[in-house]
């Protein structure tokens, strides 16, 4: 079957094919190029190489077990993705959050969205040749997923948000790591800032390269940084707050022009802006004490295999509480204290019938959650811009159909528009500054 | 309160083409006719209401049910600072509605998506064709009588 622009195309012109599997198609989408020379007279972009059916499996599971998929959506900030599906749950279900839980989730997102942008750029600069800022950057993000992965056990499946709160609280020591990411990171966007904003060949490749007018980002159903860039005041923690964020002092960086370079430069700029939300939700987190106890004392899990080989280990191992689950303990302050829609701690379930009858409820299918009938859109600020879920439910523990706003979808289908008349390397920076993720835009 | 008020107004201002507004979790929703769909879309688009922005559009197959699809629009205002949702019901028999490309321009993409996984129609389309499955793919994936697990034979590579 000849797609569109294989009928249009002119005979002078060449027709070529960019990618699926192209170094610069990150992610997997196709690009059909119809060339004048190096010029693009026209394109056509082909996605869905990376579509897995995300939306009929969810059909088909429980709202509870539907979780870990939503990681596999936008995988470089899986908290965020997570957050979307939960609070849009939440608000069917009319559950109160916890504050101190609030304020981890608000942590954890801000630090999915830097993750995100770091991975943008780094991958921009360095499809333009600047190596050293895709390092400094791939660096950067290490730091950051180290705090990620010490609180939630994964650096980029979590599944650490769930239905009333979070999984586990925040890692005893996760004020240092926090600290030092924080510390890194700045260091590393002063860097960046030093080796690109300035810079006479990323200025040449990206100033003034696929300007997108206003009008046309909103007709494209353009958010997040992409729309911004191009003045456009728009974004979702400040149009519609949620969690925390209306008692948070933060900006929302514009750009001017809706070039290549101003969503770059805003992704700069809200970086910095996220690093600065996080360092006050820690200052006004509420204090929580409850699981150092358990780390204090005991054996490291390593010294206790090494020892074993020896003789019998005796006394306590040294685990992670937030690692080691649902106790009781670990649990207070952070999950929701409804019983229809948390699993029930582990002590309990083993101790008391009343324990086991929750968890058997939770569980069994036809019992678990089951909001209430209707339908619900709720969205989230993500990485790349606002990321809703729509859910109707018929009253099952199972949603009847899920749908995800991936702003993604909404981004690149205007890279047809944008790279028309511009050459060929300029694809290059053109859809590095998109941020296209392939699980967020196929689903 | 003034956000309750657009929904009655709208109502009030098409009293035959809106068949009911409603208000659930917060959301607020109004179900149209079909035939009055690019109509009463593009009046929401302009002034006074400026809905400048649809920031989703998708489909839900009630199979069983009597229309059996209901597309869903959402649209926002940034201005008012304002979602609104839009409904209208498609009976299996005619799947034919008309297309918001010439309103908005994700609308495109958007559309082969819902055309992609349910096979509905929209009527003035420039590039009506599968968005995420490949050509020759048959059946419509996200309609509740495809099966989950359903196996499709290789196609042919493509010359």
């Amino acid at each position: 079957m000849t797609t569109r622009i294989q009928r249009e195309a002119k005979k002078e012109h060449l027709l070529i094919n960019m990618g699926p599997s192209h170094p610069a198609m990150h992610g997997t989408i196709r690009i059909m190029l119809e060339l004048d020379g190096e010029r693009v007279c026209n394109s056509e972009v082909e996605v869905g190489y990376l579509h897995r059916g995300f939306e009929k499996t969810c059909e088909n599971r429980t709202y509870f077990n539907l979780l870990p998929y939503t990681d596999r959506m936008n995988y470089v900030s899986p908290l965020i993705n997570n957050l979307g599906y939960v609070m849009t749950v939440e608000k069917m279900l009319g559950i109160d959050i916890p504050e101190r839980a609030q304020y981890i989730r608000v942590i954890m997102s801000e630090l999915s969205r830097i993750s995100d942008h770091l991975t943008c750029i780094a991958a921009m600069a360095m499809e333009c040749g600047a190596f050293t800022v895709f390092l400094y950057k791939m660096k950067a993000r290490e730091f950051i997923w180290d705090v990620i992965e010490e609180t939630t056990g994964a650096r980029m499946t979590t599944s650490y948000i769930r239905i009333g709160g979070v999984r586990a609280d925040l890692h005893p020591n996760y004020e240092d790591t926090l600290k030092n990411a924080i510390k890194e990171t700045k260091k590393v966007l002063k860097d960046v800032d030093g080796l690109l904003s300035k810079n006479k060949i990323y200025l040449n490749r990206t100033r003034d390269i696929a300007v997108v007018t206003p009008e046309e980002a909103i007709s494209f159903g353009w958010t997040g940084p992409c729309l911004r860039s191009t003045g456009v005041y728009y974004d979702v923690r400040k149009a519609h707050p949620y969690l925390v964020y209306d008692l948070l002092d933060f900006e929302i960086p514009l750009g001017e022009r809706g070039d290549n370079y101003d969503r770059y430069y805003v992704r700069m700029k809200e970086m910095e802006q996220s690093l600065r939300i996080i360092e006050q939700a820690v200052k006004k987190m509420p204090k929580f004490s409850g699981h150092t106890s358990l780390m204090a004392g005991g054996i490291e899990p390593a010294q206790a295999i090494k020892e074993s080989r020896k003789k019998k280990v005796e006394g306590k191992i040294k685990l992670s509480p937030n690692l080691e689950g649902s106790g009781k303990r670990e649990s207070r302050g952070i999950l929701s204290e409804d019983k229809r829609y948390i699993i029930p701690s582990k002590e309990d379930t083993y101790t008391s019938i009343e324990g086991l009858i929750n968890h058997f409820k939770f569980f069994m299918k036809g019992h678990g959650i089951r909001p209430p009938k209707g339908d619900v859109y709720f969205s989230v600020e993500g990485g790349n811009g606002e990321l809703g879920y729509y859910i109707v439910s018929d009253g099952t523990d199972f949603p009847y159909r899920l749908h995800v706003r991936g702003p993604c979808f909404h981004v690149v289908s205007a890279l047809e528009k944008m790279i028309q008349g511009h050459y060929v390397a300029d694809i290059i920076p053109t859809f590095g500054s998109l941020n296209m993720i392939g699980g967020e835009l196929d689903r | 309160m003034e956000k309750k008020k657009i929904t009655d107004q709208i109502k009030k201002y098409f009293p035959d083409k809106v068949r009911e507004i409603s208000t659930l979790f917060g959301d607020e929703t109004i179900v149209i006719n079909r035939d009055s769909l690019l109509e009463m879309v593009s009046f929401l688009k302009n002034k006074p209401y400026e809905y400048n922005m649809l920031l989703d559009l998708t489909c839900v197959d009630y199979m069983g049910k009597e229309p059996r699809f209901e597309i869903v629009y959402h649209l926002f205002s940034l201005p008012r600072n304002h979602r609104l949702r839009i409904k209208t019901r498609l009976s299996e028999k005619d799947l034919n509605i008309d297309s918001l490309t010439s309103l908005w321009r994700n609308a495109n993409w958007l559309e082969r998506e819902v055309y992609d996984m349910f096979g509905v129609f929209f009527k003035g389309h420039p590039d009506l064709r599968r968005i995420f499955m490949y050509d020759g793919f048959e059946g419509y994936p996200l309609r509740k009588d495809y099966p989950l697990r359903k196996r499709q034979p290789r196609i042919p590579l493509r010359k």
